[in-house]
């Protein structure tokens, strides 16, 4: 029974080792697209004041942060980048900012209601059969703010604005980086020559070596992006319920809407690991115990 | 071990059915009255953790089938309609993509177990050898697997195993034009990886059928490596005492398995595939899963050409190598001791192995030339052509100097500072690690099972269990402990 005990530890040292290899994986590929690096070594994300409340075993997610959020994307982002993988009845399905448990049919929802109409989306008239373009219902999709790829990249210098639907799953640090990305666009250091039609931004995932002039072991971290500082001023979006539309509020609404967009499910997911962890956890308890039931005679 | 069997039909259907399809007597045979060694240890439950794993992963992956469109265009999006849009389709597809690397920790224990214990050795060679293709076939699995939801590792990862395979002499071109279908990675690929990635698991369904049966031949191997002598000493039948003891092994495998699924569904996995498949922008790192991350090391360790043999070939040889050499150890072992708990050296020699696999892994997250710890802090170095026509480097710690000694040079001379950096490189722990990977199936096993004098094994399972318990001990004296033969 003692080496079996022993055989149990190092077979769960063994799991945890494993799985840790994954995660430190993780820490040390960084992500790539468009010439995006990790920022790492010793450059630590910006984080809001009090954290982010989606984190975390039992966190989830501030939904008056995520309604203020989806009112900067509607308002700022929504222009340049689309969220095509949404449709407006997401926001009022259960987890989402405009849930309310009187319509449990988000079709229904008439704030989505409202939030989708102001949207213009491309479609057909039904009675001419002409295109055209008609206020949104619940059931369309985020409308694509450009026709096509190439007249978004012609209109913005050459860059193509990602779709954020699942931004948030595609950076390292989440949320944060999006947080830190929105309040990184700090004046560029001394000797750091800037692109006409770029922007340094401190937290973005690029590489300023060839634009530095100086110690090049010294170089600033962060990046380059086409896209102008989007959050620049305070008070650029009216929140509803009266919050003061700082920078940094805004960004952090945003930040937690597009959390919310990439992971809608995730309250639903932590709540059922609770029940699925509890029951696993007796039976568990319930099959040692039989176990030592059943063994008790046999030397082994 | 399949002794006479003992099943007796009770009901009239059941003697009816007995003598003309004896499935139910096949069933109480390998899984009920099955003789099991009474001594074996938690790494032996793994047998049932794996059976679990492959039905979870066929399970899920029809329903996620039944969704999933196969095509460039589509495939991203469908994947993520899953996740949003289905019911319960969050939870089946955190299920399917955490239950591979599940499954491939579930394999990967007891491959170190039987490596450990000897199960590969006479009489079950074969057992050993149905198991590595079982490795295989989840390998290939995984890999097209991990290219279904379009993401950018899919697709560059899938890039990086096809030119791999386009590297083998001969025929590595013509397959890799199969695989992929076409000229380049496209709806083709992804069409034959679907179909493939549906159609292997049945085949590892059919090859385990085999490995079940390789196993009921001779029976169990054991912590002891020590043969069965007695069936009524040394065994108990499989229900109920291992159905309960492989019961609980599976409920605290599933614990993890859903800690995983509900608490860190993205952890397995890699941020850069949630951005969708672009052909035109590669990943600055490219990394397979962490499953595979060990032969992804031993590839990049190689370097350098060795004669006319070019560095990329040699990487891809020793890569499919370090799988291939898998089976043919039973042959590369050459101790006659099964259980390595009575080969104190080779004990050592094996703890090594698994150091050097785990840290090949490490290796394989890693950028090769990143360093692992610094010789020195980093200096500057002034690159230039001289007078003379030579290439030149100077180095300095100060970057002041370093740039006036730049503009004293004539512009002709085309200097740049760059970073110099000296420390220890990944790259060189994976080949220190690889190099120790092959030592110990080619050279140390093969030599141990000569030179190494092995420890005094017990008479029998019954005998170790006893001296265990500190019942009265019955040991066989030392020099002739256990008659070679007889294990």
């Amino acid at each position: 029974m003692r080496l079996n005990k022993l055989a149990l530890a190092a077979l769960t040292a063994l799991a945890v080792g494993a799985a840790a290899l994954p995660v430190i994986a993780q820490e040390h590929a960084a992500p790539a697209a468009g010439g995006e690096q990790h920022a790492a070594g010793g450059h630590e994300l910006l984080a809001p004041t009090g954290g982010w409340s989606h984190e975390g075993y039992f966190g989830s997610y501030d939904t008056n942060s995520v309604q203020r959020g989806a009112k900067v994307y509607r308002e700022v982002c929504s222009s340049c980048h689309g969220l095509k993988l949404l449709s407006f009845r997401n926001l009022g399905e259960p987890g989402g900012p405009f849930y309310e448990a009187r319509w449990p049919n988000p079709n229904d929802n008439l704030v989505v209601k409202e939030i989708a109409a102001m949207f213009q989306i491309d479609g057909v008239d039904p009675d001419s059969g002409d295109p055209g373009k008609f206020p949104g219902k619940t059931s369309d999709r985020f409308p694509n703010p450009y026709p096509n790829d190439i007249y978004a990249r012609v209109v913005n210098g050459g860059a193509l604005p990602p779709d954020l639907s699942v931004m948030a799953k595609a950076r390292h640090g989440g949320a944060g980086y999006i947080y830190s990305l929105m309040l990184g666009f700090v004046p560029p250091p001394a000797g750091l020559t800037v692109a006409p039609g770029q922007h340094y931004n401190a937290y973005f995932a690029g590489d300023t070596a060839s634009s530095w002039s100086g110690d090049p072991r010294h170089k600033p971290p962060g990046g380059f992006l086409a896209m102008a500082p989007p959050l620049a001023t305070d008070g650029l979006v009216t929140f509803d319920d009266g919050t003061p539309s700082t920078k940094e509020q805004m960004a952090r609404d945003v930040a937690t809407f597009l959390a919310w967009a990439s992971d809608p499910k995730m309250e639903t997911r932590k709540k059922m690991g609770v029940s699925v962890l509890a029951y696993l956890a007796i039976l568990a308890l319930l099959a040692f115990v039989s176990y030592r039931r059943i063994w008790r005679n046999v030397e082994h | 071990m399949s002794g006479p069997s003992t099943y007796e039909p009770k009901t009239g259907f059941t003697k009816w059915l007995d003598t003309r399809l004896p499935i139910v007597r096949l069933a109480y045979d390998s899984f009920i009255d099955f003789p099991t060694p009474k001594n074996l240890n938690y790494w032996w439950t793994f047998g049932g953790i794996l059976a679990v794993c492959l039905v979870i992963q066929i399970v899920t992956g029809i329903v996620l089938a039944m969704h999933y469109i196969a095509s460039t265009k589509d495939a991203f999006a469908s994947v993520e309609r899953i996740m949003r849009d289905i019911d319960y389709g969050w939870l089946i597809r955190n299920i399917h993509a955490t239950g591979a690397s599940m499954f491939f920790l579930a394999v990967y224990i007891p491959m170190f177990r039987g490596m450990y214990y000897g199960s590969y050795k006479q009489p079950r060679e074969m057992l050993w050898i149905l198991g590595v293709v079982i490795y295989g076939l989840m390998m290939a699995t995984a890999f097209m697997g991990y290219v279904l939801p379009w993401g950018q590792m899919s697709f560059h990862g899938s890039a990086v195993i096809t030119n791999l395979i386009g590297a083998i002499p001969l025929v590595g071109p013509t397959i890799k034009t199969y695989l992929m279908g076409g000229p380049a990675i496209g709806d083709a690929t992804l069409n034959r990886f679907f179909s493939l990635h549906y159609l292997l698991p049945f085949v590892i369904a059919g090859v385990v059928i085999l490995h079940i049966w390789a196993l009921h031949v001779p029976g169990n191997g054991n912590p002891t490596g020590v043969s069965v002598k007695d069936a009524k000493k040394d065994t108990v039948p499989f229900h109920p005492y291992y159905t309960v003891k492989d019961g609980f092994a599976i409920v605290v495998f599933l614990i993890v398995f859903a800690a995983f699924v509900f608490y860190f569904p993205n952890a397995l996995g890699h941020a850069d595939n949630s951005i969708e498949a672009n052909p035109l922008q590669t990943p600055a790192h490219i990394v397979p899963e962490w499953y595979l991350l060990p032969f992804y090391a031993i590839l990049r360790a190689i370097t350098f050409d060795i004669g006319p043999i070019p560095a990329k070939l040699i990487g891809v040889a020793l890569m499919f190598g370090s799988i291939l050499i898998l089976f043919v150890l039973p042959w590369l072992d050459t101790s006659k001791v099964r259980s390595m708990r009575y080969r104190p050296f080779a004990r050592q020699m094996f703890l090594g192995f698994v150091i050097a696999s785990i840290g090949l892994g490490f290796c394989g997250a890693n950028d090769p030339d990143t360093l692992i710890f610094k010789f020195r802090e980093d200096k500057l170095s002034l690159n230039y052509t001289a007078t003379t026509g030579a290439t030149t480097s100077e180095i300095f710690d100060d970057f002041a100097a370093a740039q006036a000694k730049l503009q004293s040079l004539p512009p002709t001379a085309g200097g740049a500072i760059e970073i110099s950096k000296s420390g220890f490189k990944w790259l060189w722990l994976s080949q220190i690690l690889s190099a120790y990977y092959f030592l110990y199936f080619l050279v140390i096993l093969p030599v141990l099972g000569v030179i190494e004098k092995p420890k005094p094994r017990p008479a029998s399972i019954a005998d170790s269990v006893r001296k265990k318990h500190g019942s009265k001990a019955k040991t066989a004296p030392a020099g002739a402990a256990a008659p070679q033969a007889a294990e």
